[in-house]
């Protein structure tokens, strides 16, 4: 098994830390994994993306250069990555800010309006987690306890307080997942 | 051997190199490694040993000399430009025969060049790079964890030798982050202080010079000598390399570094595609792995030789091949990474595919 997903948005939107608990998920798991972080000088604003690889094998190189996912968070990225997509690769958008529709038709696209369901959660920043979510219940790269425990050792300290509502967004998006699937 | 922690390439390698022994770091920052001198400026007070950041890198390459003097493991980082900077100190380094290790993550250039992960040192870190007839041990990592393990060989070695060692790394090994197992401590406690070690003289009859001056061209050659005789015993049991898929190869890619971890997904599409190829990888770029290259001549068919910049390996994959076989090249410039595809859509060119 090797599953590698691209993240990206613009800075500030949670990209990195989406890949980087991926990635932490992973390695917790056994597996090998990778995570490569591509993004300007800007500290926030301009365009970050991540490139993470879970594997039972070692992994050779870190670039996906036709990505089998795609966790899409603003408008450039989804110009970027549309046409790099492997066929039958699944592209998951947060709609809330991407209003443009996918041209191909041979990949399959989950449109969430991430940022509205996070702020019913209560907290806008979460929907990063959601997208996470829900592309591990579809593609399930690692478990999603496994992701819940991770994120337990992200979020330490002060940020103790943020891990009921990143866990309801993990929950939200296993949620968006399994409609998406047609499972109950 | 611990737990496996997922860390920074450019963090990593700082923690790393103080696990190996590190006493003492002088740097000056520089992107894209800045993560790097950063790690070790929050390290090496916690532990009692020296962090200092100079007032330039000339200034840094300097102190380095001067704390390599005194017999103790030290480095400095840098990246391209900053390393262009050090290159008197490093001449001088050689030449008194003191050891030091030195990491340079490659970026773009020439001049002040990008940001992005490059590998247009490969001449300057392998064939001198300051003035006269010099040469440094260069280790080239292609994963996380292997950088990890070369840093204390990159400290063994500089010691064992009295030489400079340089890790040639470039900003996407810096910027990835992987899980790294690190090996045990070194016992530092148990180091003594070379007898050659410019530390005082002491209870020692005789007073310790190191020096890369002598004037008198007869003694200045003798000094040479013993340089050269020091790089054939190194050339001669230092070589290190892998080979990835060659028993059965009709075909060899050699790269270094990034660029050969990307080229080994390059060998796995051609491989589902039925092509027969592997590749060598040389992990000592100094010394340079030539009898691996002449043992597989005869075995393939060609050489394909994949860098980033213009066909700097290439040279030596040449000498080694020595006309006996083709010899071609792809390269990326300016800090531009090949995709394993690029790589095997222009390997496959060569093979008529």
């Amino acid at each position: 098994m090797e599953k590698g997903v691209v993240i990206s948005g613009f800075g500030g939107q949670g990209v990195m830390l989406a890949g980087e608990l991926l990635a932490e998920t992973g390695k917790e798991e056994g597996k090998f994994v990778t995570f490569l972080p591509s993004y300007g000088p800007e500290m926030r604003g301009g365009t970050a993306n991540c490139h993470v690889i879970i594997s039972d094998e070692e992994i050779a190189s870190p670039i996906i250069d036709h990505p089998e996912a795609a966790i899409i968070l603003n408008l450039p990225s989804l110009d970027k990555y549309e046409p790099l997509m492997k066929e039958d690769g699944l592209i998951i958008i947060n709609k809330s800010i991407v209003p443009k529709e996918v041209k191909r038709t041979d990949v399959k696209i989950l449109q969430v309006k991430a940022q509205e369901v996070a702020r019913d959660l209560g907290n806008e920043k979460t929907m990063n987690l959601i997208l996470l979510a829900a592309y591990v219940e579809i593609e399930k790269p690692v478990s999603i306890e496994g992701l819940k425990k991770a994120l337990r050792t992200f979020l330490t300290g002060r940020k103790e307080t943020l891990i009921e509502v990143n866990e309801k967004a993990i929950n939200k998006g296993i949620e968006i997942a399994r409609e998406f699937l047609g499972v109950k | 051997m611990g737990e496996k922690i997922l860390m920074k390439g450019s963090e990593a390698i700082a923690e790393a190199a103080i696990r190996a022994g590190a006493m003492a770091f002088y740097g000056y920052p520089i992107t894209p490694q800045n993560e790097t001198p950063e790690y070790f400026s929050r390290r090496m007070p916690e532990l009692g040993r020296t962090y200092l950041q100079a007032e330039s890198e000339v200034a840094a390459i300097n102190m380095v000399y001067g704390a390599a003097c005194t017999g103790t493991r030290v480095i400095t980082t840098s990246s391209s430009p900053g390393i262009s900077l050090m290159q008197e100190g490093f001449s001088y380094i050689a030449n008194s025969d003191v050891p030091c290790v030195v990491v340079n993550a490659m970026r773009g250039g020439p001049g002040l060049g990008d940001i992005a992960p490059a590998q247009a040192d490969y001449f300057q870190a392998t064939k001198g790079g300051g003035h006269g007839d010099y040469h440094s041990i260069v280790l080239a990592p292609h994963t996380v964890q292997e950088q990890c393990d070369m840093m204390y060989d990159a400290f063994d070695l500089a010691d064992k030798y009295r030489i400079m060692v340089v890790v040639l790394v470039d900003g996407l090994l810096g910027q990835m982050m992987e899980p790294v197992e690190f090996k045990d401590w070194a016992d530092v406690k148990s180091y003594k202080t070379p007898d050659w070690a410019t530390v005082g003289q002491g209870e020692r009859s005789n007073r310790n010079i190191i020096t890369s001056l002598e004037i008198l061209p007869e003694d200045l050659e003798k000094m040479n000598l013993k340089l050269q005789e020091k790089y054939r015993t190194i050339e001669e049991i230092e070589v290190r390399f892998e080979e990835y898929k060659m028993d059965d190869a009709e075909y060899v890619i050699t790269a270094f570094g990034t660029t050969a971890r990307i080229a080994k997904t390059s060998v796995n599409m051609a491989r589902k595609e039925g092509i027969r190829v592997g590749i060598i990888r040389p992990i000592t770029l100094y010394p340079f792995p030539y009898a691996v290259i002449e043992k597989r001549v005869n075995q393939v068919k060609f050489f394909f030789d994949v860098e980033m910049n213009a066909g700097q390996m290439l040279e030596d994959v040449r000498l080694g091949v020595n006309g006996k076989k083709p010899v071609y090249f792809y390269g990326r410039l300016g800090g531009m990474v090949p995709t394993a595809e690029e790589i095997y859509t222009a390997f496959k060119k060569q093979i008529g595919g």
